[in-house]
């Protein structure tokens, strides 16, 4: 018996046979639920957004509340609309891989960590998409222990916060995973991006002990690096290099001509 | 010991001989997952089922497996189950799979599913084999739900999520213990309840396996 176990033909036989097995298992289980797995990436998604836009109550169906929102691609680098890419398929994370669909960033640029960034990205506007009532935008950025992901939403004048809500991150439970904490998120809503009408540079920031003004955000206690991160990602999102440009066609008192020169001079002083 | 009656399969490996508190086996996860009770229990039960069905179908097929590739078939059929285990969860139980992240993944490398495939399905039936891999994976569920009971209970004030103590964040009184929330407190938690378990059980304490040397002499030392 254990002769003919530990034979060759037997060897191979056994080995064959489990693979198999075990492959038909294994694809039949990942074949069969995909579509659920689908299912719940999507709607995962989809609740994030309608969170940060403080649209979300437990129990709701998300699919319906959904149909208010429209999603749009936006070139990062014009500010302006693209129909070339379909906002429903666009990943914006794997474009950003490539070096066809994205562009380095240098160490002066690259505050928010990220190293490459894409130059379209998916943008979701709530209401009407001309006007709309608010506008979220997706963002990420180096916390403490890693990438941060997340989306922040704006009123339709671009330069008000509704929210802020991150999806996925490894901040520290306790300290730096208190982003999530809804009555630290709630604080966000009416802050102001900018200081001033027509700067085209973010001034909102995570300050320790007492926000006072209307760009500062109480940061989180006991997270320092976290708030860092959070600040810098924010002030690259929402400068020129992110979606300065794009939010600048909703905002008052800007000229789109100096947000195109502006840029230009941004980008020699980072060169 | 008393293991060769289905009940005793099923039941030594809860207390008497628990796979994390006396083998000391699967401690990394159990650091890792312990945070909330929720969390704990999902896994408890991934590692259930991965133990029970690893175990069935190494018995059922032990006769034929050549001596030479049995790590590794074991090794296939764990982690077809475990592939198994994470797709259904990412299907049905989304929120839980995120929280779990990687762990899931990382039960293949569990030394309880290995050492129980290994150790006991090799040269037992299915049935006892089933059995023992259900009380295996109870013996670290058990551990894993008391780890867990503490780490939310002092780390967030909550119990499966229902809040107990009110934290200050929220407008209460007690003040979380962070530390709790941090993979060394399950540390402390796991020597501790092997110290209980010890206390309880003398039969488990191991015998020295040197004699301490008696202090030096200062003398000596100068």
């Amino acid at each position: 018996m254990a002769q003919s176990n530990n034979s060759i033909k037997k060897i191979l036989t056994v080995a064959f046979a489990l693979c198999i097995v075990c492959s038909v298992i294994v694809s039949t289980a990942a074949v069969a639920l995909r579509e659920r797995q689908q299912l719940n990436q999507e709607l995962d998604r989809k609740t994030n957004i309608l969170e940060v836009a403080n649209l979300y109550e437990p129990g709701m169906d998300v699919e319906e509340a959904f149909s208010e929102i429209t999603a749009r691609v936006v070139d990062l680098r014009t500010g302006e609309y693209t129909d070339e890419l379909d906002p429903d398929t666009y990943n914006s994370f794997e474009a950003a891989r490539d070096p066809a669909s994205s562009r380095t960033l240098s160490g002066d640029q690259d505050i928010a960590g990220l190293s490459r960034q894409e130059n379209y990205s998916t943008v979701y506007l709530v209401g009407d998409p001309d006007d709309p009532e608010q506008i979220i935008l997706p963002i990420r950025g180096q916390g403490l222990w890693g990438l941060m992901r997340g989306y922040i939403s704006l009123e339709g004048d671009g330069n008000t916060f509704v929210g802020i809500t991150y999806y996925d991150h490894s901040e520290t439970p306790g300290l730096g995973a208190e982003v999530n904490n809804p009555r630290w998120q709630a604080q966000w809503q009416g802050k102001e991006v900018y200081a001033e009408e027509g700067d085209l540079a973010p001034a909102i920031e995570l300050v320790k002990g007492g926000a006072n003004e209307e760009t500062e955000v109480d940061g989180l206690s006991g997270a320092t690096l976290t708030s860092r991160g959070v600040t810098n990602m924010l002030q690259f999102w929402l400068s020129p290099e992110g979606f300065g440009d794009y939010l600048a066609k909703f905002r008052s008192g800007i000229d789109q001509e100096d947000a195109q020169n502006a840029e230009v001079e941004l980008e020699a002083e980072g060169a | 010991m008393a293991a060769d009656t289905p009940k005793g399969v099923l039941t030594t490996p809860i207390f008497k001989n628990n796979p994390i508190a006396l083998q000391i086996l699967g401690i990394c996860s159990a650091l890792a997952v312990t945070t909330s009770m929720s969390v704990s229990m999902v896994m408890a039960l991934a590692v259930i089922f991965v133990t029970a069905f690893s175990n069935l179908f190494v018995s059922l097929i032990r006769n034929h497996i050549p001596s030479s590739i049995r790590i590794i078939v074991q090794m296939t059929i764990i982690a077809s189950l475990v592939i198994v285990v994470d797709q259904i969860l990412k299907a049905y139980a989304y929120e839980i799979s995120k929280q779990l992240s990687v762990f899931v993944g990382l039960i293949i490398t569990n030394c309880i599913v290995m050492g129980r495939a290994e150790g006991f399905a090799m040269t037992n039936t299915p049935g006892m084999s089933f059995l023992d891999g259900v009380g295996n994976g109870l013996g670290y569920g058990f551990i894993l739900m008391v780890v867990g009971f503490f780490r939310e209970l002092f780390g967030a004030g909550s119990v499966f999520g229902f809040t107990v103590l009110q934290p200050v964040q929220d407008g209460g009184w007690y003040v979380p213990n962070g530390l709790f929330l941090l993979p060394p407190s399950a540390f402390f938690i796991i020597g501790l309840l092997i110290w209980v378990l010890r206390t309880l059980n003398p039969e488990q304490i191991e015998e020295n396996e040197f004699k301490m040397k008696e202090n030096t002499q200062p003398k000596e030392a100068v």
